[in-house]
């Protein structure tokens, strides 16, 4: 049988590939809660020894946060404290994170994750009404203030809960939940408007 | 729904965010492959069972992802303390303050 | 317009719109605010109901949650009927339609009430003493009947069209009643800035203010106050106000559930509302003000439709303004009766007779009710009432015996006295205590972080209830973190007050065995039925209950326990408290199926995964199947073709071209760290150390028992980095196993674990022609087969995006796995499907996958091992590194039954007539001829048609398999044994060349 040649370049016909996330462009609105599909961000899955938070913060230039359920933000990169050598750094300026990881020789994994997860903004002031429609968790300001970010619980899901504002969440999940997720944010606005 | 403290994320959360793992302080050898029959029938069969306290690990399964343990009374249900895997198996246990009696 | 019952300026609705409703076809008018228990009244209408074993006629007892008789069906639309609503409880809306229940033909002449005439027949324990025998007729005649006789109304039979929904919340100090009591602890509460929430299960607030009239707070009517408090409440940032939403739970550290009903209501619930809320709520403080519970007298007869609660009747004047008769008899072992007597006087009706058990009792409203004019009868009991389907009479009898006296009446007003409400605080796990003084239980020793006040905490009067709830409110915000606040304590200028009464029968209950008078009315449990139950043997209340059925009923008990105690407790001869009193469970009233499933309906029910490459499929027309939680594709039927076509086809088409398939789902763990290998070595059997990064291995995963868990092909990336994929079932579960051991056993190990199932789709080309499908597209990578050999991986770009190709097969064939990130999944996929067209390679799904590695041999963990199966007994025993110190599973493997002689073993097997077909799980013998049970030996795991072998195959677990090749062995089936011959794994190319062909 003839060996197929590597090809150094793709052919002229095949050129790049379009990204298609999933649930691009859906968008709800209730009364007091809107739950929107947000654009596709670079993510990744960071862990690292506490002797290595300082180099790979310098690399990343967001400060990786070390307190739980906190998270740090600077030039539209989010890095979230997931567990104690865990973060998820969102980026959402179209950098690469990745690659920022990739420079540093401090011991340390960086997975990459930006097709894992999909991005839900929830927002107005019954956002955290919707939200507790599935997550057990006390999203009063005071338990869960503005920068407060945290794995949990939606409904049957995992997810990943940022609060961005007053009444604005963030909220990942894995890609194949998010329509679950999305369709029980809806379910969770409608409830919190009336 | 049990609220559990997670030592790690140094507060207590809903129990729907753990999952229960079992009996702790259990060790592996580390020859395993030179375990005697009793010993392994020990290590991998055989649990306790005990009306009162016990030693438990959980995992905060959908928080920070970390194992930890935790003593519970099996009467009341009550967590008494949990603390980090890898942590001695506490000799002394804090009073259980939880009891309040009608005034 | 409203009822004849109606009494004008009484109640507090009189500006209130009409509603029409009917009840068992009939219409009637009432009015906005009513219950259909009062709306129901007000048109003179007692007979609701049928009861539960004897079919008597039952009226209406109460006005709210503890209402044992009035249970009615409520129907909205074909879908919408709900039986066993309360009466008492459902608000009435404009075009409600109640039906009774468990009555025919109707509610007047009700055939089922022979059971009533037959009653001897149907004492305590008669269920099981009588359907003992034949065993086989209790499920296929008692049961079925019985449960026909009897029934509690009658389940919707069609999908509920309403929608439910549910929310977590917490907050510092949680409410739960909404009388006096809460009201006062709620705004000390509130008034420190603490999260409140203030929950009570009536429409509108106040408890007992709803019907005392002589309560004044604050200057004002009692219940004016509580309204104008609730407002003031409603008002604050800080405080949650819920309206008909009762706690029917109270869980674990202070996690109370609590449903409201928001559009039961309302004649037309909007789309948004949902028809009932679940609320889960986690207080730091609990304040209990769930009151008192009224009890009716035990004596003969006293179920007749007329005779109901005096609190109740009360209820009725002086919230609804309905008098419940025109010429009323009072029958009481306590004041309270005597305010009602004393308001339905004053508002114009007839009392005829107070009776009262008490010798000689002095207060002032028995002054004042003897001012009135009204008979009082002390030291007397009713031994009897008279009338069917509604009371007509009620004979008195002084209490020690001697001559009986007839009174007419039309409806007859009870009191025992009050029962706290400890239901809740019981729920809780704490432990009540018995106030010999006042004869009630009242909680004693607390379990959780609550406080009872008010009457659910014995706490009489008014003034002291209303001290009491606001020192404790202000101790519950303190106490959750709350400063000091300045105090503004409601004021109580009037209020009324009474206590004691009595448990158990009073003298006309019997001893005569054919006198019904009940303990229980939702249970038909009678005075008699209790101590008969002790006199057969019981002697603890759980006995006693658990024999009579008393307090079992949907209603809880809620009227019935503390009697049923206290006939018990007499009887034995022992005092109450050693008798005991029977655990109160959740929920406290029935609490829907709708509500505690909330959102979890329908498309919620539980997540539905799909890949990226799921909108192509399902384009394609594809048939999926569930794998866990993910649609897979099954198979791609084309036009006219059945499953068992489309399957051969695609099988076919791999074989002589290439297939194409959507492998997404597998389970997908990136390790990565120094001490990667390391790691690698004790969670797989298969040594690591040396796999050259850019090859894969295919590893199997242990137990600790040495029992087959996991398996997946590996790809080495780097010297630091594995790319492992699982099964798509056990996805979850091997990357909690790994983060198990890595963090508790080995957190020496420098290495970490990343899910990456979801980042990659995962596209399988596989077949003669898939490296001419997929080289087309590919840059940067070299596929000829020397430097991209069988089990290797690369990392370069498809179609201008990044991938991870795998070189593995799982099918026998020149394979690969193209890996990308999820969101370029269905493009690449697309592209791939384009090349793949020009060599006439076809899509195919789950079922040619299952059957194309079947012919190869290949296991599926799960459905050729269960658990008990070992690398050896599956053949695999070469992927288990001999020369390792250590992984999970090495010593398991070597326990004596596990290299035990005769262990099952996965073989092949092949049907004589190659035409039959297996079914998976069929078990195997040795002699078809043996007396059954057979011995069997062995099951087959996997069963297919193969087209590309021209015959069946299967693959088999069979005790010393491996031994048996070319043994003739049997699988018996309904419709004759079928001959098969024990052969290898392997049913197509066996040398396995087709792997680089």
């Amino acid at each position: 049988m003839a060996k197929a040649a590597a090809r150094k370049t793709a052919p002229a016909a095949s050129p790049s590939v379009e990204r298609r996330p999933a649930l691009a462009g859906r968008s709800t609105t209730a009364a007091s809660v809107k739950v929107e599909v947000l654009p596709p961000a670079e993510r990744v899955s960071l862990r690292a020894p506490e002797a290595s938070v300082a180099a790979l913060s310098k690399a990343l230039g967001v400060t990786l946060p070390n307190k739980p359920k906190t998270a740090a933000a600077n030039g539209g990169r989010t890095a979230l404290w997931l567990g104690p050598d865990e973060w998820l750094v969102i980026d959402e300026a179209d950098n690469d994170p990745l690659a920022d990881c990739a420079k540093v020789s401090a011991l340390h994994s960086a997975v990459g994750v930006s097709h894992r997860n999909i991005a839900i903004s929830v927002t107005g002031a019954g956002a955290a009404a919707a939200i507790n429609a599935g997550c057990p968790q006390d999203l009063s300001l005071d338990a869960f203030p503005v920068g407060a970010a945290s794995r949990t619980i939606l409904g049957k899901t995992e997810i990943v809960l940022l609060r961005t504002g007053n009444d604005a969440f963030r909220v990942e999940c894995w890609r194949s939940f998010s329509d679950y997720v999305f369709t029980l944010l809806s379910e969770g606005s409608r409830d919190a408007a009336v | 729904m049990l609220l559990i403290r997670c030592p790690y994320c140094e507060e207590e959360r809903p129990e729907l965010e753990f999952r229960n793992a079992g009996e702790a302080h259990i060790a592996r050898s580390a020859n395993m492959a030179g375990e005697s029959d009793d010993d392994f029938e020990k290590f991998f069969f055989i649990r306790s069972n005990p009306k009162g306290i016990i030693y438990e690990r959980w995992r905060h399964m959908h928080g920070c992802a970390r194992f930890f343990n935790a003593v519970r009374d099996t009467v009341t249900d009550k967590f008494v303390m949990t603390y980090k895997a890898g942590e001695p198996k506490p000799t002394k246990l804090p009073k259980n303050s939880n009891e309040v009696v009608a005034k | 317009m409203s009822g004849a019952f109606r009494i004008p300026g009484a109640g507090r609705f009189s500006q209130a719109k009409t509603a029409r409703f009917s009840f068992d076809g009939q219409s009637y008018a009432g009015i906005e605010g009513d219950t259909l228990a009062s709306a129901l009244l007000a048109n003179g209408v007692h007979l609701v109901g049928r009861s539960f074993k004897y079919h008597r006629p039952r009226g209406i007892l109460s006005a709210g949650a503890e209402e044992p008789n009035a249970l009615v069906e409520i129907r909205r639309d074909a879908a919408r009927k709900t039986p066993n609503v309360r009466a008492t409880v459902q608000e009435l809306y404009d075009g409600l339609d109640a039906q009774s229940q468990n009555r025919w033909p109707s509610l007047s002449f009700d055939l089922g009430a022979v059971s009533d005439i037959a009653s001897p027949l149907l004492s305590a324990g008669f269920y099981y003493k009588t359907f003992m025998w034949p065993k086989a007729a209790w499920k296929t005649l008692y049961e079925p009947k019985i449960r026909a006789a009897a029934g509690l109304g009658v389940s919707p039979d069609q999908p509920d069209p309403d929608h439910y929904s549910s929310r977590y919340a917490h907050c510092d100090v949680l409410v739960l009643g909404g009388g006096a009591a809460g009201i006062a602890a709620a705004l000390a509460a509130a008034e420190t800035g603490v999260r409140v929430i203030l929950a009570d299960e009536q429409a509108e607030f106040g408890g007992s203010l709803r019907f005392e009239s002589g309560a004044k707070i604050d200057g004002q009517d009692g219940f004016a106050w509580a309204q104008a408090a609730v407002a003031k409440l409603a008002a604050m940032d800080n405080v949650r106000v819920l309206s008909r939403t009762t706690a029917f739970g109270y869980y674990a550290q202070n996690f109370i559930g609590l449903v409201e009903r928001v559009s039961e209501h309302l004649r037309t619930p909007g789309h948004d509302l949902a028809r009932e809320r679940l609320w889960q709520v986690r207080a730091k403080r609990v304040v209990l003000a769930s009151g008192a519970i009224e009890r009716h007298m035990v004596f003969a007869d006293n179920d007749r439709p007329g005779i109901m609660l005096a609190g109740a009747a009360r209820t009725y004047l002086n919230h609804y303004g309905v008098a419940v008769g025109r010429n009323v008899g009072v029958y009481t072992a306590n004041d309270s009766a005597y305010a009602a007597a004393i308001d339905l006087k004053k508002a114009g009706v007839n009392v005829a007779a107070i009776v009262d058990l008490r010798d000689n009792p002095t207060g002032p409203v028995i002054d004042e009710a003897r001012a009135l004019g009204i008979e009082i009868n002390f030291g007397r009991a009713v031994i009897r009432a008279g009338g069917k389907l509604r009371v007509s009479s009620m004979t008195v009898q002084p209490k020690n015996g001697g001559g009986e006296r007839t009174i007419a009446v039309d409806a007859i007003l009870m009191s025992a006295g009050w029962t706290p409400s400890v239901h809740l605080f019981s729920q809780s796990r704490g432990k009540v205590a018995f106030n010999d003084e006042t004869k009630r239980f009242v909680p004693g020793t607390y379990a959780q972080d609550c406080v009872s006040v008010g009457a659910c905490n014995g706490t009489d009067g008014l003034s002291a209830t209303v001290d009491e709830a606001y020192a404790a409110g202000v101790r519950a915000a303190k106490d959750a973190g709350a400063k000091a606040a300045k105090s503004s304590k409601p004021k109580v200028d009037a209020s009324e007050s009474w206590s004691r009464g009595m448990l158990g029968a009073a003298p006309g209950a019997g001893p005569d065995t054919t006198v019904k008078a009940f303990v229980d009315f939702q249970n038909d449990v009678t005075a008699k039925d209790i101590r008969q139950a002790v006199h057969e043997g019981m002697r603890s209340i759980e006995h006693v209950k658990r024999f009579t059925t008393n307090g079992m009923a949907t209603d809880q008990g809620k009227t019935s326990n503390m009697h049923g105690l206290a006939i018990a407790a007499e009887v034995l001869g022992k005092p109450i408290p050693e008798v005991g009193l029977t655990t109160f469970r959740a929920p406290y009233t029935p609490v829907t199926f709708g509500a505690i499933v909330s959102h979890a309906r329908g498309p919620l029910f539980d997540p539905t995964r799909r890949t990226a490459i799921h909108p192509w499929a399902e384009a394609q027309g594809a048939v999926f199947e569930d794998v866990g939680q993910w649609k897979r594709a099954w198979y791609f039927p084309k036009a006219g073709e059945d499953m068992h076509a489309a399957v051969d086809r695609e099988c076919v088409a791999v074989r002589k071209t290439a297939g194409l398939f959507d492998a997404s789902t597998l389970g997908k763990i990136e390790v990565v760290g120094p001490d990667a290998a390391k790691f690698m070595e004790l969670l797989y059997t298969n040594p690591w150390e040396k796999l050259e990064p850019g090859r894969c291995r295919y590893g199997i995963m242990l137990r600790e028992d040495g029992f087959i868990y996991d398996d997946g092909v590996v790809g080495r990336l780097a010297p630091d980095r594995f790319h492992v994929t699982t099964t798509t079932g056990g996805a979850p579960r091997v990357m909690n196993h790994m983060e198990d051991y890595l963090q508790t056993e080995f957190p020496h190990l420098n290495v970490w674990l990343t899910s990456i199932t979801e980042q990659w789709a995962v596209i399988a080309v596989q077949g003669p022609k898939s490296r001419d499908i997929i080289a087309p597209l590919l840059e940067g990578i070299d596929m000829s087969d020397e430097a991209l050999p069988h089990m290797s991986v690369r990392e370069g770009k498809i179609c201008g995006v990044p991938t991870r190709l795998f070189r593995m097969s799982f099918t026998g064939e020149r394979g690969f796995e193209v890996n990308v990130p999820a969101d370029y999944g269905q493009a690449v996929w697309e592209a791939l499907w384009a090349e793949g067209q020009k060599h006439g390679a076809a899509a195919y799904g789950t079922e040619a996958m299952h059957v194309l590695r079947a012919e190869k041999g290949y296991i599926i963990v799960g459905q050729d091992t269960d658990g008990t199966v070992t690398p050896n007994d599956a053949g695999l025993d070469w992927a288990v590194g001999k020369k390792k110190p250590d992984f999970v599973g090495i010593r398991g493997l070597t326990r004596p039954d596990l290299v035990a002689k005769g262990r099952k073993q996965l073989v092949g097997l092949k049907t004589r007539d190659p035409k039959v077909v297996l079914e998976e799980g069929a078990q195997i013998v040795e002699d078809p001829k043996q007396a059954i049970p057979m011995k069997m030996i062995g099951h087959v795991t996997s069963s297919y048609w193969s087209e590309n072998c021209g015959r069946s195959i299967a693959l088999a677990l069979v005790a010393g398999g491996r031994d048996r090749m070319g043994e003739t062995l049997y699988v018996p089936m309904p419709n004759g044994v079928i001959e098969v011959e024990v052969t290898g794994m392997v049913f197509f190319d066996e040398t396995g060349g087709r792997l680089n062909g």
